[in-house]
């Protein structure tokens, strides 16, 4: 079963997407200009299987993001279709509904009902989350108190508790320490060992190996490669190689969108 | 599509925003309760012993049963047409069915309503004009008046996103409407051919109705009362149909 299809997806955004005051509206309208696209994503197909995780890579602007989007059902494609099955948990930034003013715990049940979990099922992970978040010292105190780690921590315990068939993953994995890095990669593995499904956006190639048997190059909005990770990460950064060159500076070999 | 529990995820997020305002006003609840009665004193001053008033009797609590509706009203209007540019964070990156932040947002002001009913009622009793049968009005009247504040946050927040001077012209459009309420006049003061317009306006039909259920013991006139229902299930209609319409593209504009 297919947890994600994408069939020629092709998403814009009108050029000037900040400008939002009644004066941008009225000057287009008197002049009849028509908005500048700009495609982010342009004639996309791709599929998830259930069970299988894929990465996402590409240089920065290439669509990745606007992709998860589309995934997430957060934003619709302009054309094409994106079909959705199963339940589809997203980390795409983390911490984005956390409130400073609010406490660990009142953070902790706020975003449990965001992700999509019941009363009860909150009552049932809170142990676990916050054994999984380890800052106990911290969740009666308010967040803005919180050090970013601590908060990224809390975030991510919560996330991986969305009783989720597939998780779409923003660059989320490079939180707090390296202790709590590794706790967070062995909770993945654990979810997909389980059967989930993972869409993974990030430019940390030891991550991507890792996590993803599969992966798609995107490059200004375009499917370049769809395959297997070895093959699109050689094709990938054979030609972040060529550019680096071509600029005058050596490729990184552990970021390859750097600097 | 989103699987959650949508109460519980509504019930958060109201006690989130309910949580966050009070915690950082020391007296906390207090403000709710000392600004309509400090407004009460002030406009009972005004239009008691500055301005000539031939009615003078139960002018106080005449006047808080237009303050309490009309705070609600401008306060949830206010606020829900600017949530979901406040919350853009959650609209961006959680899939949450987006509606569910205005409702919240209006249904969060209603806690801060409740105690200002309360008092409203205290005050009532204190005055003097004891209970009726016809307080049993009371829930139906509110109700109608929070689906239609609800109904215009839907519409005020998905607009405020693709324009950003929406919430000014809110704003503008609560000062106007305080005039235009019969806060510190009577229905009786307001010449026949206006009177259907103003039965229209659900927060003056609600006014109305208060006087007539705290003060004159009895059930609100019918032609009133459908008025009310009419407008308010309007404009909850036409705001989650104009929502709809409008959140295809939410993700881009914010």
């Amino acid at each position: 079963m297919a947890l994600i299809e994408f069939d020629s997806v092709s998403k814009w955004f009108p050029h000037s997407g900040g400008r939002t005051l009644l004066r941008n509206h009225l000057v287009r309208w008197v002049t009849r200009k028509h908005r500048e696209k700009f495609y982010a994503l342009t004639n996309v197909s791709f599929r998830v299987e259930s069970g299988e995780s894929v990465a996402v890579v590409g240089s920065n602007g290439a669509g990745k993001s606007t992709l998860l989007g589309l995934a997430a059902g957060l934003v619709a494609p302009d054309s094409g279709t994106v079909e959705r099955k199963g339940r589809i948990a997203t980390m795409l930034e983390l911490g984005s509904g956390f409130h400073p003013d609010l406490t660990g715990n009142e953070n902790l049940m706020l975003n449990a009902s965001l992700i999509g979990l019941n009363r009860k099922e909150t009552s049932e992970a809170y142990d676990s989350i916050t054994d999984f978040a380890g800052i106990p010292d911290f969740m009666n105190e308010p967040q803005r108190t919180w050090s970013s780690g601590m908060v990224a921590r809390l975030a991510f315990a919560v996330a991986i508790h969305a009783r989720a068939d597939m998780f779409l993953i923003d660059e989320v994995l490079a939180v707090g320490d390296t202790a709590f890095q590794e706790k967070c990669r062995a909770a993945l593995a654990d979810f997909r060992r389980k059967g989930g499904s993972v869409l993974f956006v990030s430019h940390a190639v030891a991550a991507v190996s890792e996590v993803c048997t599969r992966a798609i190059w995107l490059d200004h909005g375009q499917l370049m490669l769809d395959g297997s990770v070895r093959d699109v990460l050689a094709a990938y950064q054979g030609k972040a190689a060529i550019a680096a060159q071509v600029a005058g500076a050596p490729a990184s070999r552990h970021d390859i969108d750097a600097p | 599509m989103w699987t959650g529990a949508y109460r519980f995820a509504a019930a958060c997020l109201v006690e989130k925003d309910f949580k966050v305002r009070y915690r950082n006003m020391s007296l906390g609840l207090f403000w709710s309760l000392l600004n309509p009665l400090v407004m009460m004193g002030v406009m009972t001053f005004v239009f008691t012993r500055i301005f000539s008033n031939p009615n003078t009797r139960d002018f106080p609590i005449s006047i808080l049963c237009g303050l309490v509706p009309f705070n609600f009203y401008s306060t949830a209007f206010l606020t829900g047409t600017t949530s979901l540019v406040d919350n853009s964070h959650l609209v961006k990156r959680v899939p949450v069915p987006r509606e569910i932040i205005p409702i919240t947002t209006v249904l969060a002001n209603c806690l801060h309503l409740a105690i200002q009913i309360g008092l409203l009622l205290a005050i009532v009793l204190i005055w003097g004009k004891g209970v009726s049968v016809s307080w049993l009005w009371l829930p139906v009247v509110w109700g109608f008046e929070i689906l239609f504040v609800c109904g215009l946050a839907l519409i005020g927040s998905s607009v405020n996103v693709y324009v950003r001077d929406t919430r000014y012209v809110v704003e503008s459009a609560n000062t106007i409407l305080f005039w235009l309420v019969p806060i510190f006049y009577s229905f009786s003061a307001i010449p026949p051919r206006f009177r259907e317009i103003y039965q229209l306006n659900p927060i003056a039909a609600l006014v109305m109705a208060l006087r007539n259920i705290l003060l004159e013991h009895h059930a609100p006139a019918f032609s009133l009362l459908w008025r009310l229902a009419a407008v308010s299930c309007f404009t909850l209609a036409a705001g989650l149909l104009i929502f709809r319409r409008l959140q295809r593209r939410f993700y881009t504009y914010l």
